[in-house]
């Protein structure tokens, strides 16, 4: 897989070198011609299968750190144990993790997303659990006394003061999966990290698409940031600080 | 799904094979990535502990932690590194710089917050025992706030592992050399990947072992 393209079509096989390439040629930073030319072919999937990869590590991580959080929080037993779990997890480099899990899962999607789900799991779960310990145990009194049964005092009462916490613990997630992810092309072309990955295995790294790809992840990461940030003010609107 | 299962089992016992007929290429190879991994990481702990702390200490620049915090984690560690090899060319301390420019986010956040943390009514009570800034700051924050602190540089640690790994895979020597399929099958490619899990774990493990030596070494004695 070469970044500089061979010609389509079954013609004679030489690199396309023909137009518009002095940049190229010269290897500079930024080819805005190459860029347009294989956003449609390169750039714009790999930027969708990032977006994949993320929205699906995120939400399992998610779902399986909120159910291990709330057995925390009822359980308080189970929190030592799943926090040092959750730490040692994290002190196994994605990339380790994503090539010891390709003899596992083979080269699929799943062994991208095993590894990502892991390190989410190391910010969510402190961070939902954190939230959950940290309402003020007057507010529970008074929800006791207004007659509130547990279930409810949880859904209503501990649940919504625990979001700013639960809130900022998914924005870190998210732009670090997003960053994670590109070290996920390691094991397969997949994602952001394939042209990156790809213009690094060139004899004499090409920039442009470095550039390109390394700057969507920047963007996208960015994107999350702030659409999340959006999202916390929307439901926590009492939250707000100056 | 017995055979799958015994694929596997010799996939990873062909992959720990491999770390002893390998040995000293694998340890030829540790070494390079340990020494610009740990090289990168003395350097930006030298860089942004002072720095996160003091600015925890005077709680000014909460803008600075916060900033650095995101930018550190929303950069792609490939990309960036690639970007300076492809910049500097491959060496030593081109690679260094670049896992220092990484290596110093996590640390300045988790010094400044480790510090500006702390219950502002027991350094009242330093200051009010006459004690100086310095004085607070090494025998009362440092103290109370080493386990976030700490906490930090073992995420920097590992991140930089990693991304020292990641080099390799670029050219820059080290373990990743050895994550080539094509030169040294999958055993090969494993077996360098539990090498560097292994790096980076038994770095965690010191770190928390100094992080107890040190809690018990600065616990106020009664």
């Amino acid at each position: 897989m070469s970044g500089l393209r061979l010609a389509d079509g079954g013609g004679p096989v030489i690199p396309d070198f023909g137009h518009g390439t002095a940049c190229l040629r010269q290897n500079h930073w930024f080819c805005t011609s190459w860029v347009h030319e294989h956003w449609g072919d390169t750039l714009q999937p790999a930027l969708l299968q990032h977006l994949y990869l993320t929205l699906l590590a995120v939400g399992i991580g998610f779902g399986i750190s909120f159910v291990l959080a709330v057995l925390a929080f009822r359980f308080r037993f189970l929190g030592p144990p799943l926090g040092a779990v959750s730490d040692v997890l994290y002190c196994i480099p994605s990339i380790a993790l994503f090539l010891l899990l390709v003899p596992v899962t083979g080269l699929t999607v799943t062994t991208l997303v095993i590894p990502l789900v892991a390190y989410t799991l190391f910010v969510l779960y402190p961070n939902i659990l954190a939230g959950l310990r940290g309402v003020p145990p007057e507010v529970l009194e008074s929800a006791r006394g207004m007659g509130f049964t547990r279930r409810q005092t949880f859904w209503r009462v501990e649940l919504p003061l625990a979001l700013p916490a639960i809130m900022a613990g998914l924005r870190v997630a998210t732009v670090a999966t997003i960053s994670i992810a590109t070290v996920a092309a390691v094991v397969l072309y997949y994602g952001l990290g394939g042209p990156i990955f790809e213009a690094i295995g060139q004899p004499d790294i090409f920039r442009t698409e470095l550039v390109a790809a390394g700057g969507l992840a920047i963007l996208l990461a960015l994107t999350a940031d702030a659409l999340l940030t959006l999202l916390q003010r929307a439901l926590t609107p009492w939250s707000r600080q100056p | 799904m017995e055979q799958a299962a015994l694929v596997l089992a010799s996939l990873f016992v062909d992959a720990l094979q491999f770390i002893p007929d390998h040995a000293a290429l694998l340890l030829h190879k540790a070494a390079q990535t340990a020494e610009l991994a740990f090289t990168a990481l003395g350097i930006a702990i030298l860089i942004a502990m002072p720095i996160g702390l003091w600015l925890g200490h005077r709680h000014r620049g909460l803008l600075l932690a916060l900033g650095a915090s995101s930018v550190g984690r929303a950069l792609p560690s490939i990309a960036l590194i690639g970007i300076f090899i492809a910049w500097l060319g491959v060496g030593f301390w081109n690679n260094t710089l670049a896992l220092v420019i990484l290596g110093i986010p996590p640390i300045l956040t988790n010094a400044y917050f480790a510090v500006e943390g702390i219950d502002r009514d027991v350094v009242e009570a330093a200051r009010g025992m006459g004690l100086s800034e310095r004085q607070i700051l090494t025998g009362v924050e440092l103290p109370l706030g080493l386990p976030l602190l700490l906490a930090g540089v073992r995420i920097a640690a590992v991140f930089v592992i990693a991304t020292a790994t990641l080099a390799g895979i670029a050219g820059g020597g080290g373990l990743g050399e050895i994550m080539n399929v094509t030169v040294y099958n999958e055993s090969g490619v494993l077996a360098a990947a539990l090498c560097v899990a292994a790096m980076a774990l038994a770095t965690a493990f010191l770190l928390s072992l100094v992080q107890l030596a040190a809690s018990r070494r600065m616990a106020p004695r009664a």
